[in-house]
């Protein structure tokens, strides 16, 4: 197997699994084409004839109503048929393995696999093992990655701030369980991001995560100091439970995104969240609502780059 | 062989279009040459509705061929097209597939009362029903050849004539 499964023989992105190992240039030709496709978006018929006849799978083995939406919805405005299987509730459960249940759909002539699983590398595997002309798009693989996630945060980033060579970016909250933070991590690497820092609680950050080339900080007020972006991640509820925090207080008290900590970052710093939002666990309304907060520009810049993705990958030679 | 100077073309163009073209007539370019030419018709004709760009890539149809153009531009359309005269302008028209496109496009944008289309070189090899209004002249060329527009620092336009194995039709 070649070192980059996602690419062809001829350098042209085939898979989007991962964002580790892409080039500047591809990650910047995507994010070209998204801003093709937002102009797509704002007009009357928000539609296009790029993927006409083509079928996109939405492979869900894990519940995500949001991500599985926007890829439907950025599909659609492509024109290609979209096949919406919530894999947690079907073959799975009957005891068929997950190639087989691959295989089966490939059978049915599918263009494009969007994979979401809770194990880290099922959408490989499964790239792995498809015919050449299928494409496969990871919308999440367990705490590994979530490319499509970092990839519009990317594109945000870029319209607000314009040049990546003078950011100093930080990423807060729950980094050890997180796809999109590493996801992110190697984006604004490539990009040619000098800073990124990562704030949180030492529960909360892999073993040498330094040796990602970031900065680790466990206090809000050094970490936050003059920073142009900040990218808030979502605490989930179960960790709660276990013993990684002692309460949602307790974590909102010193990691929480206030208004009052917000003012330690520059004064034109933007804040972004891939949702769904805890208010008042990793962030406070007051900064979810506010003027810096570019959350719901994200969502819609989220289905541009999807179409970007897609539209990259099925034109793609096989 | 002789190609004629893009910027005489341009003038004649430009002097058949000056009595029928009306005030609430908008001129539509296609990247990238049609965008080059549409801003020096509108200028030359002191018009006052901004020129339309489309970047047709999305609305090719050799896209199951050769993939997305790595350097799509946006289309940007800054008038409601709904019931408007458009003249739609590109440099070069050969097979047609590529103004079969932009029609399709400006549909999606809503139902225009008429499009025309004007054209620097009219070469011919036509593959589908189309037919420009007005031209700047109609040339033969060998069939594997390629005739593009080029424009240099000083906005200055000429034609060059490449030799090869085609693969983008104009």
């Amino acid at each position: 197997m070649s070192r980059h499964p996602q690419l062809n023989a001829s350098g042209e992105l085939r898979h989007l699994l991962t964002t580790e190992g892409l080039s500047a240039t591809i990650l910047q030709q995507i994010l070209d084409t998204a801003e093709s496709f937002v102009g797509v978006t704002e007009r009357d018929v928000k539609k296009i004839p790029l993927l006409r006849g083509k079928s996109v799978f939405n492979l869900f083995f894990e519940p995500s109503t949001r991500t599985r939406t926007t890829f439907e919805i950025a599909a659609k405005r492509l024109s290609a048929d979209v096949i919406n299987l919530n894999m947690a509730v079907s073959s799975q459960t009957k005891g068929e393995t997950l190639l087989d249940t691959v295989n089966n759909l490939a059978a049915m002539h599918a263009d494009i696999f969007v994979v979401r699983h809770n194990l880290s590398g099922a959408a490989h595997l499964i790239a792995r093992h498809v015919r050449p002309e299928i494409h496969v798009i990871n919308a999440g693989d367990g705490w590994h990655a979530h490319p499509t996630q970092a990839l519009l945060d990317m594109f945000t980033i870029r319209r607000y701030k314009q040049d990546f060579h003078a950011l100093r970016v930080a990423i807060v909250g729950d980094v050890l369980h997180s796809r999109v933070a590493r996801s992110q991590i190697h984006a604004l690497t490539t990009l040619g991001v000098p800073e990124i820092r990562v704030i949180a609680p030492k529960t909360l950050l892999p073993a040498k995560i330094e040796r990602l080339g970031v900065h680790v900080y466990h206090d809000m007020s050094q970490g936050l100091k003059d920073v142009d972006v900040l990218m808030m991640l979502r605490l989930q509820h179960e960790r709660m439970q276990s013993a990684h925090l002692p309460s949602s207080e307790e974590y909102f008290k010193y990691y929480g995104l206030t208004p009052h900590k917000l003012a330690l970052a520059k004064a034109d710093a933007i804040v972004l969240h891939p949702g769904p939002m805890n208010r008042g666990v990793e962030i406070d309304s007051d900064v979810a609502d506010g003027p810096q907060s570019v959350i719901l520009p994200q969502v819609n810049f989220g289905i541009a780059v999807r179409m970007a993705v897609m539209s990259i990958l099925a034109g793609a030679q096989s | 062989m002789l190609l004629p100077d893009a910027e005489q073309l341009l003038a004649g163009l430009i002097e058949r279009l000056r009595p029928v073209i009306t005030t609430d007539t908008v001129i539509v370019g296609i990247h990238t040459g049609g965008v080059w030419l549409a801003r020096r018709i509108h200028d030359a004709l002191h018009l006052s509705m901004p020129i339309g760009m489309l970047d047709i890539s999305f609305y090719r149809d050799d896209y199951s061929k050769i993939g997305l153009h790595p350097q799509v531009r946006p289309s940007e359309l800054p008038f409601s097209i709904e019931d408007r005269k458009i003249l739609l302008v590109d440099d070069v028209l050969f097979t047609g597939r590529t103004v079969r496109a932009a029609v399709n496009e400006l549909f999606d944008y809503g139902r225009p009362a008429c499009i025309h289309l004007a054209v620097l070189v009219d070469r011919g090899g036509r593959e589908l029903p189309i037919s420009p209004q007005y031209t700047g002249a109609e040339l033969s060329l060998p069939g594997n050849s390629m005739l593009e527009l080029k424009q240099n620092e000083n906005d200055r336009l000429s034609l060059e004539l490449h030799l090869s194995n085609i693969k983008n039709d104009a």
